[in-house]
C-alpha cells in the first residue's frame, strides 16, 4: 500500500511540474523568400492610436508583410483620418497603389472603435471600409480582421490572418522530455498549451468548427485517437482498439473521422463518429494503408498505401469501393493533404534521398517540388490554399516552415531551444 | 511460481491505478488529471497522466534471458531474425507458464519519412513478434501488437548504425506499461 501511495504521489508531483513549467514560448516567424512582385501598399498609422494601450497598425502591417504579396510604403509619421479622403495623388507619387486609413475613437464604456477604409491610389477610388468595435486587449485579433479585408480585397482571395495553427513541442532532456500540442495564433503569437504530456502526441487534426482538434497521445504507451475541446479541454478516446490506432482526419461534415486502426490486422483504414461509436471499415488492402485525408467536398479520402510495393498516394470513394492510385513519380509519395478548393494535393516526396514538399494539380497531375530541403513533413494548407505549413529540420532542430503554393514565398517559423513539429493549420471561421 | 505471486498482484494493482486500458475499447471519456486556465487565448491546458511501471525480479535479473526485451530488425524488414529466436522462445514460455501474464509488444521504425507511415511500419516489426509468439503457444489474449513509430528513438543521431537501433520490437509486461 505503501509503495501504491507513493506512486500515487510521484505522479501528483509530475503532473503539477508539468503543469507549472507549460511554456510561453512564442513562435518567431522569419521571413526567408517573398513573391516576386509584391503589391505596394501605404498603411499610415491610424488616428489617436495612442488612445489604445496597443496599436492595431502595427499588426495589419506586420500581416500583410509577412504574407510575402505585398510591400509596405512608408508615409511617415503622420495618420491618415477616415473622415478624410487621403491625396491620393501624392500617396501614388510615393510608390502605392493602394492606402489604407483609419481612426480609434474611445467610447464611454472603456471599449473602442476601429474605422478604416481602403483606397486604390491608380483607380482613384474607394474599395470599401469598416467600423468595428474593441475591448483594449483585442487589439491583435482586430488588426488580423482588418489585415484579411485588405488581402481579400486587393488579392481576390479571402486572407488567413484570423486563423490558429496547431503544433507540437519537443522541450527537455533527451531523458524527460515533455511533449506540449500548442495552439497558436497564424502569426505564431498567442501560443497556448491545450495538452501536455510525457510521451509523445502526433497527428493533430482540426475540426471544421476550429473548437476542436483530434490527435494522437502515446500517454497510455500506445497511439489512442482523442478528440479535444480547446476551450474546455474536455477530451473523450474516440479509437482505443487492440492494436494501434492513429492518423485522425475529419470529414468535412465535422460528424465522422477516418482512422487507421490495427485491431484486424494491418494498418487499414476506419470510419467512425466523432464520438467513438458506429466504426466501419472503409477499405481492405493487402499492405499498408494510412494518413487518410477527406476532400474539401466529402467524395473522397486521399491516403498513403504500400499496395503497390512503395508508399504511394490512392484515393478510395468515401463511401466504399476500390482506390485509384493517384501518385506515380519516385518511389515514396506520402501525406497527401488536399487543398480547400479540392484542385491541389499538398504531400511528401523523396528526391534524392531528401524528403520535400511537392504540390499537384489533381486534375493534370502536373507535379511541382517546393522546398529545396531534406526532411520535410506533415504539409497542411492555409485555408485559402495559398500557403503550406510544414515540419522541416534545420541544424538537427525541428522547425515550422511555410512555402506558398507557387513556391516563391517561404517563411521559417520556430521556437527557442526547443524541437517544433506536427502542424496543422486551422480552418477559416466566419 | 510462488515467488511471482506478489509481483503479480503488484503490477495488476499498480495497472488499476493507471489510467491505461490498453486491451479493451473504453467507453467514454479519458481521465484529465488537472486544467488550468489558459491566457485569455480560450484554450485550456490539460495535462496527460503518465503511467509508471514496475519490473518483475524474475523479469529484470540481467543473468536471466528474459532481462532481455528488444528484437532487432534489418531495413526495410519485418522478419524476426534467428539471433532472436532464443529469445522469442523464453518469452513465449514465459507467457505459457504465466497465462495471467499480459504482454504489450511496441515496434519502432527510424525516423526517416512520415511519421504516420512509420507507425504503419513499426507496426509491423511488432506483429511479427506477436505472431512468432502466438506460433510458441502464447495466448492472443495475453499479447497486445502496437508501434510507436519513430516517436521513441533508442538513439538519436541521423546515422545507419543509430537508425538499426531504432529498427525494433520491444517487450514489455504487465505493470511496465
Amino acid at each position: 500500500m505503501k509503495k501504491l501511495l507513493s506512486a500515487y504521489r510521484l505522479l501528483l508531483a509530475a503532473t503539477l511540474a508539468l503543469v507549472s513549467a507549460v511554456a510561453q514560448a512564442q513562435l518567431s516567424i522569419e521571413i526567408t523568400g517573398a513573391g516576386a512582385s509584391r503589391f505596394p501598399v501605404a498603411i499610415p498609422v491610424f488616428e489617436n492610436e495612442g488612445s489604445l494601450p496597443r496599436g492595431v497598425t502595427d499588426v495589419v502591417r506586420a500581416d500583410l508583410e509577412r504574407s510575402g504579396l505585398f510591400s509596405l510604403i512608408d508615409m511617415g509619421i503622420a495618420a491618415f483620418p477616415v473622415t478624410t479622403i487621403p491625396d491620393m495623388g501624392s500617396v501614388r507619387s510615393r510608390g502605392a497603389d493602394a492606402v489604407l486609413t483609419g481612426s480609434i475613437y474611445q467610447q464611454g464604456d472603456g471599449r473602442f472603435e476601429v474605422r478604416f477604409r481602403l483606397f486604390d491610389t491608380q483607380k482613384q477610388t474607394e474599395l470599401g471600409g469598416l467600423s468595428m468595435r474593441m475591448a483594449p486587449a483585442q487589439n491583435r485579433a482586430i488588426g488580423h480582421k482588418i489585415a484579411d479585408f485588405v488581402y481579400e480585397k486587393l488579392t481576390g482571395q479571402p486572407g488567413y490572418f484570423s486563423t490558429r495553427i496547431a503544433y507540437v513541442v519537443k522541450s527537455g532532456p533527451t531523458a524527460a522530455p515533455r511533449y506540449e500540442l500548442q495552439i497558436a495564433d497564424a502569426d505564431g503569437m498567442n501560443a497556448a498549451t491545450a495538452l501536455a504530456s510525457r510521451e509523445p502526441i502526433i497527428s493533430p487534426a482540426w475540426a471544421p468548427d476550429g473548437q476542436r482538434l483530434a490527435y494522437v497521445s502515446f500517454e497510455a504507451k500506445k497511439p489512442v485517437v482523442y478528440v479535444h475541446t480547446l476551450a474546455t479541454g474536455q477530451r473523450q478516446v474516440v479509437a482505443n482498439f487492440k492494436g494501434s490506432n492513429s492518423a485522425p482526419a475529419w470529414a468535412p461534415d465535422g460528424q465522422r473521422l477516418a482512422v487507421v486502426l490495427t485491431k484486424d490486422g494491418q494498418s487499414q483504414l476506419y470510419v467512425l463518429n466523432a464520438d467513438g461509436s458506429g466504426v466501419r471499415r472503409l477499405a481492405s488492402s493487402p499492405g499498408i494503408d494510412t494518413e487518410p485525408a477527406w476532400s474539401p467536398d466529402g467524395e473522397w479520402i486521399y491516403f498513403t498505401s504500400d499496395r503497390g510495393g512503395s508508399p504511394q498516394i490512392y484515393r478510395a470513394s468515401a463511401s466504399g469501393g476500390g482506390a485509384q492510385r493517384v501518385s506515380f513519380e519516385g518511389s515514396y509519395n506520402v501525406t497527401p493533404r488536399p487543398s480547400a478548393d479540392g484542385k491541389n494535393l499538398a504531400f511528401i516526396t523523396r528526391n534524392n534521398g531528401r524528403f520535400q514538399v511537392a504540390i499537384m494539380d489533381i486534375a493534370t497531375k502536373q507535379t511541382t517540388i517546393l522546398t529545396d530541403s531534406a526532411r520535410d513533413e506533415s504539409p497542411s494548407f492555409a485555408p485559402n490554399g495559398r500557403m503550406i505549413l510544414y515540419a522541416t529540420e534545420t541544424g538537427g532542430r525541428g522547425v515550422l516552415a511555410a512555402v506558398s503554393s507557387d513556391g516563391r514565398v517561404k517563411q521559417r517559423l520556430s521556437v527557442q531551444a526547443a524541437d517544433v513539429r506536427e502542424p496543422s493549420w486551422g480552418p477559416q471561421i466566419r | 511460481m510462488k515467488k511471482l505471486l506478489v509481483p503479480v498482484l503488484l503490477s495488476t494493482l499498480l495497472a488499476a491505478c493507471s489510467s491505461t486500458g490498453t486491451f479493451d475499447q473504453p467507453a467514454g471519456g479519458a481521465a484529465v488529471d488537472e486544467r488550468s486556465k489558459g491566457d485569455g487565448s480560450g484554450v485550456a491546458t490539460v495535462t496527460a497522466p503518465s503511467a509508471s511501471g514496475s519490473g518483475i525480479a524474475a523479469l529484470t535479473d540481467p543473468k536471466n534471458i528474459l532481462s532481455k526485451r528488444s528484437v532487432m530488425f534489418d531495413f526495410d524488414s519485418y522478419v524476426v531474425k534467428d539471433e532472436f529466436r532464443p529469445l522469442v522462445e523464453a518469452h513465449a514460455k514465459f507467457l505459457v507458464q504465466n497465462p495471467t501474464m499480459k504482454m504489450l509488444i511496441q515496434g519502432n521504425a527510424d525516423e526517416r519519412g512520415s511519421r504516420e507511415y512509420n507507425l504503419a511500419l513499426g507496426q509491423k516489426r511488432a506483429d511479427a513478434v506477436r505472431k512468432a509468439l502466438s506460433l510458441l503457444g502464447a495466448k492472443e489474449a495475453q499479447i497486445e501488437s502496437v508501434s510507436l513509430g519513430e516517436e521513441k528513438p533508442r538513439c538519436t543521431e541521423a546515422t545507419e548504425s543509430c537508425y538499426a537501433q531504432n529498427r525494433r520490437g520491444d517487450m514489455l509486461y504487465s505493470g511496465e506499461f
